[in-house]
């Protein structure tokens, strides 16, 4: 996927490109399903009933948005608590993916929720036992964070030297305070199922869940993070920084290790392996979540898969479709038996998802040519990135996709 | 002193009395038509199925222990002294995850409406505080629903599989599912033949949760103490180096100007590269 590159900023028109008519068909498909959304309810616009009441937008939008967002923590530990200064070049557009991710999964969780305009009450109508309470208050608390990691970005840009200096002052505080939130929230998408033990199937059923689900978003951070890389590197055509990507890589591979290693001695102690000779369908799924967790990992640890920008990018990507292959799983087909009952998405929900998906890419790609998110570029190309952007987002928005 | 209701499936002729008068407590429509779906739903808060030659009423469980309060993020689902477990549609903000959490499939929603609820039956909460019997116990013309003190149903039923014994699957369901539920039954043959689910644990759902959830505090204080160290350390190390006028970080790169490297957030300058 190639996302659209900068045209020339005399033009008057956009160019149509093939991935600019499917992201505006997107955008218009979902906007159609919105509007069935708000008008004919949760009913109209979902293939959800009261035996199946979670789909999708709980499974993808959220749990997967979320997941996909753990690269903010991890690069945040990884530079600013460890020290390790050669990932900083990475740092801001993972920063950039996680605020915006987050940001995404409240818009999907609008959407879900049946009262959106209740989504604030677990801010001030406590329950401390629910474990959705907790992702609540984290995610808010999180996003805001972010934000505020954000910030410095913003006055750099418009030269603002004042509010930079003052979260400056929190900093060490402020992202100790992200990193222990993001463990929280991330384990706890998992400890939501932990209620569930007679309907989800036992392949994914663990009471080792959460720690499964922490481990798990860190590879996958670190997978949106050279996947990301690798993007914006032909978007904007700068440089891959390969070395440092090929080391997170073996970091990657080391995470997964650890994740699989943790997922089979789980299966082991409950006893559930057996399982996977039944001939149903969450065999056929639970293998292609481990196959895609499985592949990459052993290539990870070749050097010369690593060193190989193309090869390097498909091992991130199978492991960001495990994660959301993992996800998905626990959060729909893993209870469908349990649950007595079948769920395919309608298309109005895909429309939705794909329309947060394709708007999440647009934006970044705007933040990242508005602001100076990629280090090459903003020494290098500062004035070019300074004159072209604004004026092409002004004369179309939809100027990328 | 918690109510419950005792459901003897053996007493129970299908005539759904209890379902007409659940409708008009709630004020719901009931006609032929809907006395015709045997499953609960938004506006049919109780059922009877028919499985063969036997009858098996549906309703909440009411559980001692209930999942659906205990995940609710907003507190909108109350377990009662009283034993009904209530629900606030002013608080509920649709999250659904009480619907998924309920082991017994029993929350409902109103999936066509712009402002839906979510609907279950709450054992006449109202009723039985002011001393009245719930509407279907009071409906039920041949006491195949009872309503009362738990114990007291719990010993009645008991004694009924003791007097009979051919008469009864010797066993009360709702005595340990999830940890026990207010709504009890007894039934001619094994559980699972009318419909109702075996499979379900014995403890209560919530400590499945709780378990992990009260680990909190501590992972909070340990991380806080673990990363606040980690990054002392950092910042020692590369302060002791600067004194020492030499380059302590790993990689090739030059520390930030400003002398403390890593730990800012704030951009630096990007003089010092390329």
């Amino acid at each position: 996927m190639t996302l659209g590159t900068g045209t020339p900023a005399a033009k008057r028109w956009p160019r149509i490109t093939v991935w600019r008519a499917i992201f505006a068909a997107i955008l218009l498909s979902g906007a159609y399903a919105t509007y069935l959304r708000i008008f004919y309810g949760l009913g109209g616009s979902t293939n959800l009933s009261d035996k199946f009441p979670w789909g999708l937008w709980i499974a993808f939008d959220v749990m997967c948005g979320v997941a996909l967002a753990a690269g903010g923590f991890t690069l945040v530990a990884i530079v600013h608590i460890f020290g390790i200064e050669k990932y900083r070049p990475v740092l801001r557009p993972c920063i950039l993916t996680a605020f915006l991710g987050y940001v995404l999964v409240v818009v999907g969780l609008l959407f879900d929720l049946g009262r959106p305009d209740r989504l604030w009450h677990p801010l001030v109508m406590w329950n401390p036992h629910s474990v959705m309470f907790e992702v609540a208050w984290c995610v808010t608390l999180y996003s805001t964070v972010l934000f505020l990691e954000f910030v410095p970005v913003v006055c750099e840009r418009f030269g603002w030297a004042k509010p930079a200096e003052w979260i400056h002052r929190i900093s060490v505080p402020l992202m100790i305070l992200g990193i222990l939130l993001s463990t929280l929230h991330q384990s706890s998408l998992g400890s939501l199922f932990l209620i569930v033990p007679a309907k989800l199937y036992p392949l994914w059923y663990s009471p080792v869940l959460p720690l499964l689900f922490f481990v798990s978003a860190i590879a996958v951070g670190l997978a949106m993070t050279i996947f990301e890389s690798w993007h914006s590197s032909r978007a904007f055509g700068r440089a891959l920084e390969l070395p440092l990507l090929a080391s997170l890589g073996r970091v990657l591979a080391v995470t997964m290790s650890v994740y699989l290693w943790i997922r089979f001695l789980d299966l082991l102690q409950r006893g559930v392996l057996p399982l996977v000779a039944r001939n149903r369908m969450e065999t056929w799924l639970f293998a292609l979540e481990i196959g895609l967790a499985l592949v990459p990992t052993v290539l990870l640890y070749q050097r010369s898969v690593r060193m190989r920008p193309g090869a390097l990018y498909a091992c991130a990507v199978m492991v960001v479709f495990s994660v959301i292959a993992n996800r998905l799983n626990v959060g729909t087909t893993g209870l469908e038996a349990g649950s007595g009952t079948h769920y395919t998405p309608k298309w109005s929900e895909i429309a939705i998802t794909l329309s947060i998906v394709a708007a999440g890419f647009a934006i970044f790609r705007m933040v990242a040519g508005y602001f100076p998110i990629f280090e090459a570029q903003a020494h290098g190309n500062e004035h070019a990135v300074a004159e072209v952007s604004p004026q092409k987002k002004e004369v179309d928005p939809v100027a990328v996709g | 002193m918690s109510k419950a209701i005792l459901y003897d499936s053996t007493l129970c002729i299908g005539c759904r009395a209890c379902e007409s008068a659940c409708a008009d407590r709630w004020g719901l429509p009931y006609d032929d038509k809907i006395a015709a779906e045997e499953k609960i739903s938004a506006h049919k808060l109780t059922t009877i199925e028919t499985h063969g030659d036997h009858f098996v009423r549906r309703l909440c469980m009411n559980c001692v222990k209930p999942a659906c309060a205990s995940v609710c993020p907003v507190g909108a689902l109350q377990k009662t002294a009283l034993g009904p477990v209530t629900y606030d549609a002013d608080k509920c903000m649709g999250c659904r995850y009480c619907m998924q959490a309920c082991p017994f499939q029993v929350p409902t929603y109103e999936w066509s409406s712009r402002l839906p609820r979510m609907r279950k039956c709450n054992e006449c909460y109202e009723r039985q505080s002011q001393g009245k019997l719930t509407a279907c116990a009071e409906a039920c013309p041949t006491g195949a629903t009872k309503c009362g003190d738990r114990d007291e149903l719990i010993g009645e039923a008991q004694r009924r599989i003791a007097e009979k014994p051919g008469q009864y699957y010797g066993q009360i369901y709702g005595l340990k599912e999830v940890g026990g539920t207010s709504v009890l039954y007894l039934s001619a043959v094994p559980f699972e033949q009318i419909g109702l689910r075996t499979g379900v644990p014995s403890e209560p759902l919530p400590d499945y949760t709780w378990r992990v959830l009260e680990l909190l505090p501590d992972v909070v204080s340990t991380g806080a103490v673990l990363l606040g160290g980690i990054w002392w350390v950092t910042n020692r190390r590369e302060e002791v180096a600067k004194a020492e006028g030499r380059s302590p970080r790993r990689s090739g790169r030059p520390p930030s100007k400003n002398g403390q490297g890593g730990h800012a957030v704030v951009p630096e300058k990007l003089e010092g590269r390329k």
